[in-house]
C-alpha cells in the first residue's frame, strides 16, 4: 500500500518541478520536457534513477525523466555487449516500444479524427 | 483636421452607415452573443484550414455590412483591412473576393481602429463617398502562427488571453444615419521592455494609456466627455494595469465607464484566462455591441482605444521585447442629425 503513496509523492514531485520550470523560470513546454529528459539521462548514467524506480514504481517510471533513463540504460547495456558502437545501436533498444507505440497509436488516432490543426 | 500633436478631428463627421460582427462557437457562448449578426457553430466554416476559415469570416462580415447599408459591393469605393496573419493574407484574400480598391494595413489587434480612422480620413477629406473598414482573427490560425500547434495542447498561464474567432466590418459614408466618427488619435509605438507573449495585455497597457492621454490633451477634454471608454483587448490583467497607470498619471476614469472589449466579450465561466484578444475582439464588440447600444440611444459618445502588439513569432523567438500601439477613435450620436 505504501508503494502507492511513494509513487504519488515522487511522481507528483517530478511534475511539480516541471510546473515550476514553466511558471517560475518561464521555460517553454519543449524546454521543460527536454530538460527533464536530460536530467533523467544523467541520473540514469550515474546509477541513481533505477533505485528511484524501485522505490516509487510508476511514480518514477511514468514521468518523462524515465525516458532519459531508458535511453542511457539501453545504450550502456548494448555497449557492454558489443562495444562502443552499442551506444548508437542500443539507445532506442529499451525505448523503442514507447516510440513505436506513439507512432502507431498516433496514426490510428489520425484515421479516426482530424489530425491537422 | 489635425488638432494638437496626433489627433484628427473630422469636421464632416463621417457616418457609420452599417456595421457587422461575425463570430464563432466560443463567441456564441459568450456574453455578447446577441450582438453578433451571424454566429457559426463550426470554427472551420467547412474549409480545410483555419486560415481559409478566417478569410471566410472576413468576407462574410464585409458582405453583411454592405448588405445592411443597402449597397452592392460595386458601390464600395475603398476597402481597408488588416489582420494578424503573416502578410495579412486574410485581408488581402478577402479583398480579392470583394474586388474593391484595397489598402492592406498591419496594426496587429489595433487594425480595427487603424482602418476605421483611415477610412474616416478618406471620407472626411472627400477622397471617396464611402469606405469599408474590416478586420478578422481566428483562434486556431493565431495559435498556430504565434504559439504552438493547436493539436499540441500546451499549458497557458492565467495572464494569457483567448483570441476571438470572428470578423467585423464598418461601412463609412459622408451622409446617412448612424454613429458618427468625430475624431481619431493615432498612437505612438510604446515598448516598456516586456517580452512575455503570454501577457500581451500587460505589454499593451502603457500604449493604451499614452493614446488616451494624448487624446484628452489634444482635444482639451476629459473622460466626462464620453459615456464609455473601451480599450480593445487588454483583458483583465492589462486593463487593470492601464487603469492603475492612468490613475498614477492623474487621469481618473470611473470604473463603470472604463471597460475593455476583451473583458466584455466572454462570460466569466468561459476558460479564457485573462479575457479575449485578437483583431476581431475590438471589432466585433465595437461594431456589434457598442454601435447597437448607440443606435438604441443608450450611449451617446464613446471612445474606442484599439490596442495592438506589433511583434512577430520570429522577433520574440529572438528575445526581442514587444512594441505596442493603440489607436483611439471617438464615435458620437448627433442630436437631430441622425
Amino acid at each position: 500500500m505504501e508503494k502507492f503513496l511513494f509513487a504519488f509523492l515522487v511522481g507528483g514531485a517530478i511534475c511539480v518541478i516541471g510546473q515550476i520550470m514553466m511558471d517560475v523560470f518561464r521555460l517553454t513546454p519543449a524546454h521543460t520536457m527536454s530538460t527533464l529528459v536530460v536530467v533523467g539521462a544523467i541520473l540514469g548514467g550515474l546509477g541513481l534513477y533505477e533505485p528511484l524506480v524501485k522505490f516509487a514504481g510508476a511514480g518514477a517510471s511514468v514521468p518523462i525523466s524515465s525516458f532519459g533513463n531508458s535511453l542511457v540504460k539501453g545504450a550502456l547495456s548494448e555497449a557492454e555487449k558489443t562495444g562502443i558502437v552499442g551506444v548508437l545501436t542500443g539507445i532506442f533498444e529499451v525505448t523503442s516500444a514507447g516510440i513505436s507505440a506513439a507512432i502507431i497509436f498516433g496514426f490510428m488516432g489520425s484515421l479516426l479524427f482530424k489530425p491537422k490543426g | 483636421m489635425i488638432q494638437g500633436h496626433q489627433t484628427w478631428v473630422f469636421n464632416s463627421k463621417p457616418v457609420i452607415l452599417a456595421s457587422s460582427a461575425v463570430g464563432g462557437p466560443f463567441e456564441a457562448q459568450g456574453a455578447l452573443a446577441e450582438d453578433f449578426d451571424v454566429l457559426h457553430g463550426d470554427i472551420w466554416l467547412g474549409e480545410d484550414s483555419f486560415e481559409k476559415a478566417e478569410k471566410k469570416f472576413l468576407e462574410q462580415a464585409c458582405e453583411i455590412a454592405i448588405h445592411k447599408a443597402g449597397m452592392k459591393k460595386e458601390d464600395v469605393q475603398f476597402f481597408l483591412s488588416g489582420d494578424l496573419m503573416n502578410q495579412i493574407i486574410s485581408s488581402s484574400f478577402a479583398a480579392r473576393t470583394l474586388g474593391v480598391p484595397y489598402l492592406g494595413l498591419f496594426g496587429a489587434c489595433s487594425s480595427a481602429m487603424e482602418g476605421l480612422a483611415l477610412a474616416a480620413l478618406i471620407v472626411d477629406s472627400k477622397a471617396a463617398q464611402n469606405a469599408l473598414a474590416g478586420t478578422s482573427s481566428h483562434n486556431g490560425s493565431v495559435e498556430k502562427q504565434f504559439r504552438y500547434p493547436t493539436e499540441y495542447g500546451s499549458q497557458k498561464p492565467p495572464t494569457a488571453q483567448w483570441t476571438v474567432t470572428g470578423a467585423g466590418a464598418a461601412l463609412l459614408a459622408q451622409e446617412g444615419e448612424g454613429p458618427r466618427v468625430t475624431s481619431a488619435t493615432i498612437g505612438r509605438v510604446i515598448d516598456m521592455g516586456l517580452s512575455d507573449p503570454y501577457n500581451m495585455g500587460g505589454a499593451m497597457a502603457p500604449a493604451a494609456v499614452d493614446t488616451i492621454q494624448a487624446h484628452f490633451r489634444d482635444l482639451n477634454i476629459d473622460h466626462s466627455y464620453y459615456d464609455m471608454i473601451a480599450t480593445g483587448d487588454l483583458g483583465r490583467v492589462g486593463h487593470q494595469i492601464a487603469a492603475d497607470l492612468l490613475a498614477k498619471h492623474g487621469v481618473k476614469i470611473p470604473a463603470k465607464k472604463f471597460t475593455d472589449c476583451g473583458i466584455l466579450i466572454y462570460k466569466k465561466n468561459q476558460p479564457v484566462m485573462a479575457g479575449g484578444s485578437g483583431c476581431a475582439c475590438c471589432a466585433t464588440v465595437t461594431y456589434g455591441h457598442f454601435f447597437k447600444r448607440m443606435r438604441k440611444g443608450e450611449l451617446k459618445r464613446i471612445l474606442i482605444v484599439a490596442t495592438g502588439a506589433l511583434m512577430s513569432p520570429l522577433s520574440y523567438q529572438q528575445k526581442e521585447s514587444i512594441p505596442c500601439i493603440a489607436h483611439a477613435v471617438s464615435f458620437e450620436m448627433l442630436e437631430g442629425r441622425n
